[in-house]
């Protein structure tokens, strides 16, 4: 790893022990199944068993005594019946239209869990089936309308220049088309929750779940109670990578309208099958690219059409759609480019984050088309790459001057040289050819934002306390939340550096809405730059507001004597501080262009590959992500981070494949939908570029999500130079594989790469 | 109908009533409120529930709690002793090994068991070993640091 040289921070930049780390290793700490409440009972869920239609009857069979039982359903809601996230559309129990095969439809509670799964078959529901829409191609052709007027979630055109100029004075024209599958995101521990209400104190909803203010509101909207009568309370989280970002609102809204009705606390805790049905999954993706590049390889323009599968209702995925059409245009400089992009409606359940949003789905698009591009030019791919690296002054898709100080370039020798690019090229393509085992060098080249995409932190307008505490400590006041990457640790460290305190001496607060300011929801790599320099400004703050008492150059017991002798003069001390944008930064959401990010990660990540051509199973050999993320806060986690991100990676490009029959997830079992296990991971070599960002955390820009986005195209790529066949969608499992060789060569036409147009010939379609 | 089913757990004896074919998870988790042992697919496949019975690693969402009348159990609450952390747990700590922590007590009682098996485990024998114990966080490097450092000593 290479160091910024010259730092003076003693806590940032080390690898302090995780602070809620000892409770995990001990098996102390409470998960939501952990905890269990006085008279608390448990919920179910019915769902229906078909993907569109209507609901014609509801019958309770008569062997349950369901006299023992509370039953929720649409007719319980107090007030509207939706699901509060951007849009009203989601239902929150279906009454009557049916969207999709895991629609809630009755609630039921009971105190002993062990009767709820016989209550939950016994209840017969009889439809009206209506035909279903399952795919991009199915929705766009509009028969039926599921959604809207024109099954369109929502749409947006990213412009720059006039990219029908350029098609006169191409070289080549090279189209392509590129399609990733759904992936779960397989947190190991399941979502769940407890709800409780009651008619003084209003409903307090304990969950697993990364943003305990999107779940406030969607109980505020649902029951119609003030800010103060709805607590969200986060509890220690077993995983999340998206998929316990919108989720929580609807089992949280669930459990509270059970807990209504019950008149005691009643706790919903799915088991994996259901947790794989009903919830959030990746949005399936659909990318077609056509782009004009002269003689050697420079990229003229282009146009791609970028399409999500977003289910049955919209939920997140107008921003997930906006993060990916961004991502579209990759870490290269068009001079001209258009990207239409559009969300559309499924009778599949709705598809919601998972780390990269959206993101991983174009990029994977882009990096496959580029190395499709260099073999119509006639140059290897890192050619391609060289000649197109976006760099600083020059402007992005969204008419954006990039200001980090990049260089593509450095990072990508970088990682040839730690995976021995070059040399092993050359061996296998020597060793290949007696060998029945085809081993391939694949890589991609991409770029991530940091924070919420366009307006989105201005809206934000996150805020972070920090108070200190009569027992001699600061404690940190935020909504953000620890799943497991770190978000404890890294703030402490940056409130502990800033207040030139020990790392022990900072706590944080357990996320509870009735105790902690909003700093916004915990997703889009935006904690440590955004929420950790909130963080640090608060810091600032305390020292300010202390002022008389701490000199210049304080130690750490005069801070802690201070805050002790300005709590008991004034009773507390307590600090918060509200995000600001950084100057120069300004996005127009009605002409969708200008700074899409205050800052980007950028990365080239290296793939080794061994396909056997007799068991048509692909293996990852050697990994190695070299990134510049700017300032590592904390390098074991940071290592943690992209290791993680890429073992996903993995899986979204050999192992991991949804079933979808009819919008049902056929393989809704770990037996049949496959993670790596620690048996097929390679070792992730991961390196570090560090440039700080001036207004992030000590230099931080984001790293959660980045490294979600390389590994699928980088795999896929050195998968075709091992074997010479083109997988265009993502998974590629041995079943593709088996197809592709064993596909007589001469029964279908290359479907990706057009013929070479050469100059003067025009416009090729 | 419920039956008596006794074992030693953590080198306490327990005796709990409960019918034959619960799980033994839900008897440790419910009955014995030992909820450091997780579910997370309760098919045998994620290894969350993973605990010691008579010096085997098992899948206890898959064992009838008849099949431990007699046994003797060790799950992550019978890890540390006399409130200090077990190597293991220590060396996870300081490597990094456990992010969300959901899957950490099946995989440091699974790191208990490969090195039971291998005092000084090759990285083979390492992912080998701990092949029935899923992480979704980590990509398991840290976890292969923790343990290779637990086998040499270190």
């Amino acid at each position: 790893m290479s160091m910024a040289s010259g730092n003076k921070e003693k806590i940032v930049g080390q690898s302090p022990q995780r602070k809620e780390g000892p409770d995990k290793v001990l098996g102390r700490a409470r998960y939501i199944d952990d905890i269990t409440m006085p008279g608390m009972w448990h919920g179910a869920t019915v769902r229906s068993t078909i993907a569109h239609g209507t609901i014609k009857s509801i019958t309770f069979a008569k062997h349950i005594p369901w006299d023992e039982f509370v039953i929720v359903t649409a007719a319980d809601i107090p007030f509207d019946n939706y699901i509060h996230h951007i849009l009203q559309d989601h239902v929150c129990l279906a009454d009557k239209d049916i969207k999709h095969p895991a629609e809630p439809i009755v609630l039921l509670a009971h105190p002993d869990k062990q009767r709820l799964h016989a209550a939950v078959d016994a209840v017969k529901i009889e439809y009206e089936k209506k035909p279903g829409v399952f795919t991009i191609e199915d929705s766009e052709k509009m028969d039926p309308v599921i959604w809207g007027e024109d099954n369109t979630f929502k749409s947006y055109l990213m412009e720059k220049g006039d990219v029908e100029s350029v098609w006169k004075d191409a070289a080549y024209i090279v189209e392509g088309e590129y399609r990733t599958g759904a992936q779960e995101q397989l947190y190991i521990e399941n979502n769940g929750v407890i709800a409780e209400y009651s008619e003084t104190d209003g409903v307090t909803v304990w969950a697993s779940m990364q943003c305990p203010f999107y779940l406030h509101k969607a109980l505020m909207e649902l029951f119609h109670l003030p800010e103060d009568k709805v607590r969200a309370i986060q509890v220690e989280t077993g995983g999340a990578f998206g998929g316990k970002e919108d989720y929580p609102s609807v089992i949280g809204s669930h459990a509270a309208l059970l807990a209504m009705k019950a008149k005691r606390p009643v706790k919903m805790m799915y088991d994996r099958m259901e947790d794989l049905a009903a919830t959030t999954k990746r949005h399936p993706s659909r990318t077609r690219h056509k782009t004009a590049v002269d003689k050697d390889g420079k990229l003229l323009g282009g146009v791609i059409d970028f399409a999500i599968d977003g289910g049955a209702y919209s939920t997140l995925s107008q921003v997930v759609l906006s993060r990916g059409t961004i991502h579209a245009a990759g870490p290269y400089f068009w001079p001209t480019i258009r990207v239409s992009a559009k969300a559309m409606a499924t009778n599949c359940p709705p598809h919601g984050a998972f780390r990269g949003f959206g993101a991983p789905q174009s990029i994977f698009a882009i990096e496959r088309h580029m190395d499709h591009i260099a073999q119509v030019v006639g140059i290897s791919p890192e050619e391609m790459r060289r000649r197109n690296f976006i760099k600083t002054g020059e402007t992005t898709a969204t008419g954006q001057i990039v200001r980090d100080n990049v260089d593509m370039q450095k990072i990508m020798d970088k990682a040839f040289a730690e995976s021995g690019y070059y040399a092993k090229r050359k061996e296998f393509a020597k060793t290949n050819k007696d060998s029945a085992v085809k081993r391939g060098m694949g890589f991609a080249c991409f770029f991530h934002g940091a924070g919420f995409t366009g307006s989105g932190e201005r809206y934000l307008a996150s805020i972070v306390g920090l108070e200190a505490t009569p027992e001699g400590k600061v404690r940190v006041l935020v909504s953000s939340t620890e799943f497991g990457q770190g978000t404890n640790t890294i703030l402490s460290q940056i409130a502990a550096e800033a207040l030139r305190i020990e790392y022990d001496d900072v706590i944080v607060q357990q996320p509870d809405t009735s105790k902690v300011p909003n700093s916004g929801p915990t997703v889009a790599s935006r904690t440590a730059m955004v929420v950790g320099k909130l963080v640090h400004s608060a810091a600032l703050g305390m020292i300010k507001t202390l002022g008389e008492p701490l000199r210049e150059g304080y130690t750490r017991e005069e801070f802690l004597a201070a805050c002790a002798s300005h709590i008991q003069k004034h009773g507390a001390l307590k600090v918060l501080s509200k995000y600001e944008a950084p100057p120069n930064i300004f996005w127009d959401d009605q002409l969708y262009r200008g700074d899409a990010y205050p800052a980007y990660a950028w990365a080239v990540y290296v793939a080794e590959v061994a396909v056997d051509t007799r068991t048509y199973f692909t293996e990852v050999k050697d990994f190695v992500a070299v990134q510049e993320v700017g300032r590592v806060l904390h390098p074991v986690l940071a290592k943690g981070q992209i290791e993680g991100g890429v073992a996903q990676g993995i899986g979204y490009a050999i192992y991991e494949k949804v079933i979808w029959k009819d919008g049902v997830m056929a393989n809704n079992q770990m037996t049949n939908y496959i993670m790596a296990t620690s048996a097929d991971v390679p070792p992730i070599r991961v390196f570090f570029e560090e440039v700080p960002f001036a207004h992030g955390a000590y230099g931080a820009k984001g790293i959660g999500e980045l490294p979600m986005d390389g590994p699928a195209p980088a795999i896929l790529n050195a998968m075709e130079e091992a074997t010479g066949l083109s997988f265009n969608e993502c998974p590629v499992m041995p079943e593709d594989v088996f197809e592709a060789m064993t596909r007589s060569p001469h029964s279908e036409e290359q479907p990706v790469i057009t013929e070479p147009a050469f100059t003067g010939v025009g416009q090729r379609s | 109908m419920n039956k008596t089913i006794s074992f030693v757990v953590n080198g306490e004896k327990k005796s709990v009533d409960a019918p034959p074919m619960s799980r033994l998870l839900d008897v440790l988790r419910e009955h014995l409120h030992l909820t450091g042992t997780k579910e997370g697919c309760g098919e045998g496949e994620c290894g969350s529930c993973s605990v010691m019975m008579n010096g085997e690693l098992v899948n206890s969402c898959l064992v009838p709690v008849l099949q431990a009348d007699g046994a003797t159990l060790c799950t992550i609450e019978g890890m540390a002793q006399n409130g200090a952390m077990h190597p293991i747990q220590k060396k996870f700590l300081e490597c990094g090994a456990a992010q969300c922590g959901i899957c950490t007590p099946g995989m440091i009682l699974a790191t208990h068991h490969l090195l039971e098996k291998y005092p000084s485990p090759t990285m083979e024998q390492i992912r080998e070993g701990l092949a029935g114990n899923l992480c979704r966080c980590t990509g398991y490097q840290r976890i292969f640091d923790a343990v290779e450092k637990c086998g040499a000593g270190q």
